[in-house]
């Protein structure tokens, strides 16, 4: 490597790039460890994990994946947003012109949707991989509520989605969804009446499910993820099965019978 | 490592393998953010507007009384009919886009934002206007309408008779 000059080493030593990464530039487990401390994004990570939590076979990388698609529907969907007017008479006119007049908009409007799909099929499989595996138990109970609530997060971010093209298969589903609610004891009506904003599924409804699905929802679930990540370091890093202390133990104890 | 002699002058001939994959990375890289703006400008520039048409129907000539000024307000024109014929300017100040209006009093055009003046027939008297208030195209229709296009700019003292 040293018979050519490495772009990244001398773009790391530059006097711009140390103002804002402090951490240097050394290659040593320190440096290393340091990238990750000292990086406000990176910082909820662990800085070091065992190459064992990193395999396929440990996660089938499901979270990375999820965090994948949720990345592609934030910036698909704030481009969206730039066309789309979420009111009565915009709304459906808009979403065609997205299909047919705007340059890109069908790829971006099915790259939102397929993703919205696929980040759904992923927070369940994601689940499922977690609760098989046995990563749910001590210490990272609590990393698995915060996961229900992401995934909660997840369904209605999907579901006030769907009422935002404005089309009859949204105004049905979302009346069907929102009636759903008033089947709640006691306060469902009263649930039914706050959701829409109104007694049916209109310009008060279409508003209300805009602010959320692209404001409220969208930043509870950055805060939960945010908080996700940051316990995974707190709980010791990824379930790896074979590293865990309990099993360690375990498997010392069976060795020393053997013997 | 350090002592490994380079051989200046030719392009690849002491290309390693890691070098290569990083001029490949990098390049991929650049070809994709290129393609990435594109994609942005294009789809950022609206392919259809939904903005009223530059072309105006001010109506029957008739309802314009000589020597008098009429703005108006919603598409940010003048029709004046004067001795010499019909004519329009536009009413928005070449300075930063106001909307002047006509002082019957003063015989002026006169933009309330930064003081510009203008006479009748749009020259600038003063103000920080740049330019004089422009003249627009004004042709009459088959059924006897003022039409004005906002989008054409004419030379002045270009008069329609009636």
């Amino acid at each position: 490597m040293a018979s050519s000059p490495n772009y990244f080493d001398q773009l790391r030593k530059s006097r711009v790039w140390r103002s804002i990464f402090r951490s240097g530039t050394g290659a040593s487990t320190v440096h290393r460890a340091l990238a990750i401390q000292q990086n406000v994004f990176l910082n909820l990570f662990s800085t070091k994990v065992r190459r064992r939590m990193l395999s396929f076979s440990a996660t089938w990388y499901l979270g990375t994946l999820t965090f994948g698609t949720f990345l592609i529907l934030v910036a698909t969907g704030v481009l969206l947003m730039l066309y789309y007017h979420p009111s009565v008479p915009q709304a459906y006119a808009d979403t065609k012109d997205l299909q047919f007049v705007v340059s890109s908009g069908l790829f971006l409007r099915n790259l939102h949707r397929w993703s919205a799909h696929a980040m759904v099929f992923l927070v369940f499989a994601h689940m499922f991989k977690v609760f098989y595996r046995g990563a749910y138990r001590a210490p990272r109970e609590f990393n698995w509520v915060i996961g229900i609530i992401l995934l909660l997060v997840t369904l209605l971010l999907s579901y006030t989605g769907y009422l935002l093209p404005w089309d009859q298969l949204a105004y049905w589903a979302i009346t069907v969804g929102s009636n759903i609610a008033s089947a709640v004891p006691l306060m469902g009506n009263k649930i039914h009446f706050l959701l829409l904003g109104g007694n049916a599924v209109n310009a008060n409804a279409l508003l209300r499910f805009y602010v959320l699905h692209c404001m409220i929802l969208p930043l509870a679930a950055i805060f939960f993820i945010a908080v996700h990540f940051w316990r995974i370091r707190k709980d010791g890093g990824l379930y790896a099965h074979q590293s865990e202390p309990a099993t360690l133990r375990a498997q010392a104890a069976a060795a020393k019978e053997a013997r | 490592m350090a002592d490994e002699k380079q051989t200046d002058g030719e392009f690849g001939a002491d290309l390693h393998r890691r070098e290569f994959f990083v001029k490949l990375g990098l390049g991929s890289l650049g070809i994709a953010a290129a393609g990435t703006v594109a994609f942005g400008y294009q789809f950022l520039s609206p392919n259809v507007l939904y903005e009223a048409s530059p072309i105006i129907n001010a109506g029957k000539p008739e309802s314009y009384p000589l020597d008098s000024v009429t703005l108006d307000v919603n598409s940010g024109i003048y029709i004046i009919h004067s001795k010499e014929g019909f004519f329009s300017l536009s009413a928005v100040c070449t300075h930063l886009g106001c909307l002047t209006a006509w002082k019957p009093d003063l015989g002026i055009i006169a933009c309330p934002c930064h003081g510009s003046k203008f006479k009748q027939d749009g020259e600038k008297i003063e103000g920080p206007a740049p330019r004089p208030l422009p003249w627009k195209r004004v042709w009459l229709s088959d059924d006897g309408d003022l039409m004005v296009d906002r989008s054409t700019d004419i030379r002045p003292m270009e008069f329609v008779r009636v």
